[in-house]
């Protein structure tokens, strides 16, 4: 039975229910119990004040890569989990391409397991789609839903047999589970470390077009439309992809995706001076992309707002920009740049946003919480949306630095992370 | 160490961001230096103490050996260090191995590497001066200068030129520096080639681009001619080397159809009957071992400047001035 706790006076965003307005939130035994105002609490209960903040469901971030079991120089599931607590996040998805690969139940709770020890966000797995993300055999994704997995994916091997995605949407019908996708055609994005265009010309650097991405989108919107099945599509970059979605949309197909900050942000003029920190997959397109990705984050053809966070040691960055990994963090600015410049310029309004970081990841994975509504789970996030500050990776929680964002200036920052009623992250400010 | 400021910044990394006048001024100061390569001693004191490696992560002959008879016959002190048989092929990274570099006291150091960027990525690390002797399919600026010089020798001008290239774009160093470099000096810039090997946007760049090689050979007072990797087959990008010969080739028949003389340039090595017939290669049109020669005199004005020396002492320093 945990403390009892009321938020008092802030402007409390819950798109879910529609809900903006100024109030108190009433936690009760780790569940929302009360949203509104001059709100009675218990005695005892802890006050949170939060006058001139913003208060909305704990923030959720579908797109995580916690590198452990396997990759613990970069992350663990423990430093991940703190570094999304400071970053505003409630919940994460974690990604299964860990080494060895979480396709079986003894993977997944392996995940569940090191989380709960964490206390910090909620950590939930994603087992693969395919045994060993080999892309041959189906994983055991029943008994991995069963041990907590919410979805399956092979991110980071794109799955190139078109049979087997038909199979895998079908199959997880029966657990209510959507399959995520990395959309990438590997034989038309081979060799490529950029995006293909002037840019890469110009560098030398080999291109990956907007095709190999859109001809898997379509595919699968394809395959979602055949199945029925669920589609999530991962880290949408590409303007046709957008539109493609749309349309999917408009004829009824069951699919959800993501925009992630940098596609939101950069473009692919960024890789000048073969800056590894501008190097992730998809790579960062064009205005055009990026002006494309914006609309639909804003017309909620993108669903969710998602950070791809992908964790490298400092030394794998520092090699020629070919032989350096693809990706990089997220957790600790995604708040702070969508804030700044989603928000800030215009390219959706506030509830949009925190409805892209809640309600639409929650209903994407069927996660509870995501909601401010009695009887959820009290997850919340109270939010200085006017505080500024410089990104200096050096202070990350992530055991990781590879960000581009290093040296941006923000408006906007988390200051409490409350996660079933209990505070897991406070901003020190 | 002081390091005299050189008027080309502390390395070489391309053409594309050196200014018109910093191109000029190595063509000019090469002028001097092709002369020593003419005498009986070929050596002058102008780089004595210096310490210079050429680092070459893919194998290359022409290149490393023009660089080191420069470095030579500067009086440099030089070490060799190529992939095969050193700690690069051991795991140790691009960066490992420039700090190692560095914590013996060199001078400069020639690079080669199989990545793009590679070349700025160590002279963004280390003190030394840094040449670029070919980074992945970004760069190799001293290719360029002494393709440069060898058309200046020729025909007394680069400006107002019409410089195709002829190959595969996608993949050279040699084609970007060309463009970029060739442009500088007021020509007008083609490409030629197969569409699979011509990269995306490229007449962004400011390049005419041909299909056919009969157009670019009407059309041009110069042709680059690049070589042909093999390895393109395999990659899909071509059927067979017999048809992009047919195709592409630049064979005596298709220069004897143009209306003027036409100048032929190789960086070589050359894949006879491929990309360049024999009889063009050895004939009255190809300047194909000018260009070896003059590497070396462009090599040696690069590492003179790069040393911090004058383009106007050039002469005198050649002479056994104190540098």
């Amino acid at each position: 039975m945990s403390r009892s706790l009321v938020i008092r006076g802030g402007h409390i965003v819950d798109p879910s229910q529609s809900h903006d307005a100024v109030g108190d939130v009433l936690i009760v035994d780790g569940t929302i119990a009360s949203v509104g105002v001059d709100l009675d609490a218990p005695d005892g209960a802890l006050e949170v004040a939060a006058a001139g903040l913003l208060v909305t469901p704990g923030l959720i971030d579908v797109h995580v890569h916690l590198r452990e079991p396997g990759g613990e120089h970069r992350e663990t599931i423990a430093s991940g989990a703190k570094a999304a607590a400071a970053g505003g996040f409630t919940a994460i998805c974690a990604m299964p391409n860990t080494d060895p690969v979480v396709d079986d139940p003894a993977g997944v709770r392996f995940v569940v397991a090191q989380a709960a020890a964490a206390g910090a966000a909620r950590v939930y797995p994603l087992g693969a789609i395919s045994t060993g993300q080999k892309g041959e055999q189906l994983a055991a994704v029943g008994e991995m839903v069963a041990a907590g997995a919410v979805g399956i994916t092979d991110d980071g091997n794109p799955v190139m047999d078109s049979g087997l995605m038909r199979m895998a949407l079908a199959y997880a019908q029966t657990f209510d589970i959507p399959v995520a996708d990395h959309p990438e055609d590997l034989g038309l994005s081979k060799q490529g470390v950029m995006n293909e265009g002037l840019v890469a010309t110009r560098l030398g650097l080999r291109g990956k077009p907007n095709a190999s991405e859109d001809v898997h989108i379509v595919r699968d919107l394809l395959l979602a439309e055949l199945t029925g099945g669920r589609i999530h599509l991962q880290h949408v970059s590409t303007a046709w992809g957008v539109e493609a979605i749309r349309q999917a949309k408009a004829r009824g197909v069951s699919v959800t995706a993501e925009a992630t900050p940098h596609h939101l942000t950069l473009t692919d003029e960024r890789v000048d001076g073969y800056d590894t920190n501008a190097k992730m997959n998809p790579p960062l397109r064009s205005a055009v992309d990026r002006d494309a990705v914006r609309a639909g984050l804003a017309d909620g053809t993108l669903d969710v707002y998602a950070t791809d966070h992908a964790p490298h040691h400092y030394d794998e960055k520092e090699q020629a920009f070919d032989d350096a990994p693809n990706g990089i963090v997220g957790l600790e600015t995604s708040l702070g740049i969508g804030l700044t410049h989603v928000v800030g310029e215009g390219v959706t309004d506030l509830p949009t946003l925190i409805d892209r970081m809640t309600w639409g990841p929650a209903k994407a994975f069927g996660l509870p919480g995501g909601t401010l509504a009695v009887g959820a789970p009290a997850d919340v996030t109270v939010i200085d949306s006017e505080a500024a500050w410089t990104v200096d990776s050096d202070t990350f929680l992530s055991r990781s630095r590879n960000t581009p964002f290093h040296g941006a200036e923000l408006k906007g920052r988390t200051r409490y992370t409350i996660v079933g009623g209990a505070i897991v992250w406070e901003s020190s400010d | 160490m002081n390091r005299a400021v050189s008027s080309l910044g502390k390395d070489l990394v391309g053409l594309e961001h050196l200014s018109p006048e910093q191109i000029l001024t190595i063509l000019d100061t090469a002028e001097p230096f092709k002369e020593i390569s003419e005498r009986r001693i070929k050596k002058v004191p102008v780089l004595r103490g210096k310490t210079i490696v050429n680092l070459f992560f893919e194998a290359s002959t022409r290149t490393r050996i023009s660089f080191e008879f420069a470095e030579k016959r500067l009086s440099a002190d030089t070490v060799n260090i190529s992939s095969s048989g050193s700690s690069v092929v051991k795991g140790e990274t691009l960066v490992d191995t420039a700090r190692n570099l560095e914590a013996m006291r060199i001078d400069m150091v020639v690079i080669r590497h199989g990545s793009s960027g590679a070349a700025k990525f160590l002279a963004e690390r280390i003190p030394s001066n840094v040449i670029n002797g070919g980074d992945g399919s970004h760069e190799h600026p001293t290719q360029a200068l002494l393709d440069m010089l060898t058309i200046r020798d020729h025909l007394g001008r680069l400006g107002g030129l019409k410089v195709c290239i002829v190959g595969d774009i996608l993949h050279s160093r040699v084609a970007r520096s060309n463009m970029y470099g060739m442009l500088k000096m007021g020509a007008d810039v083609a490409v030629c080639g197969p569409s699979t090997l011509l990269p995306l946007n490229i007449e962004d760049l400011g390049v005419t681009v041909f299909k056919h090689v009969e157009e670019a050979i009407e059309w041009a007072d110069v042709l680059n001619v690049l070589r042909l990797q093999l390895e393109r087959m395999q990659g899909g990008y071509l059927p067979s080397l017999r048809e992009y010969n047919q195709i592409w080739g630049v064979s005596r028949a298709r220069l004897e159809r143009a209306p003027k003389d036409v100048l032929v340039l190789h960086p070589g090595p050359m894949n006879r009957g491929v990309e360049i017939d024999s009889d063009v290669a050895d004939g009255p049109h190809s300047v194909i071992l000018d260009q070896v020669t003059n590497g070396v005199a462009v090599r040696m004005a690069v590492l003179y400047l790069l040393a911090g020396g004058a383009p106007e002492t050039a002469e005198a320093a050649k002479q056994g001035a104190a540098t």
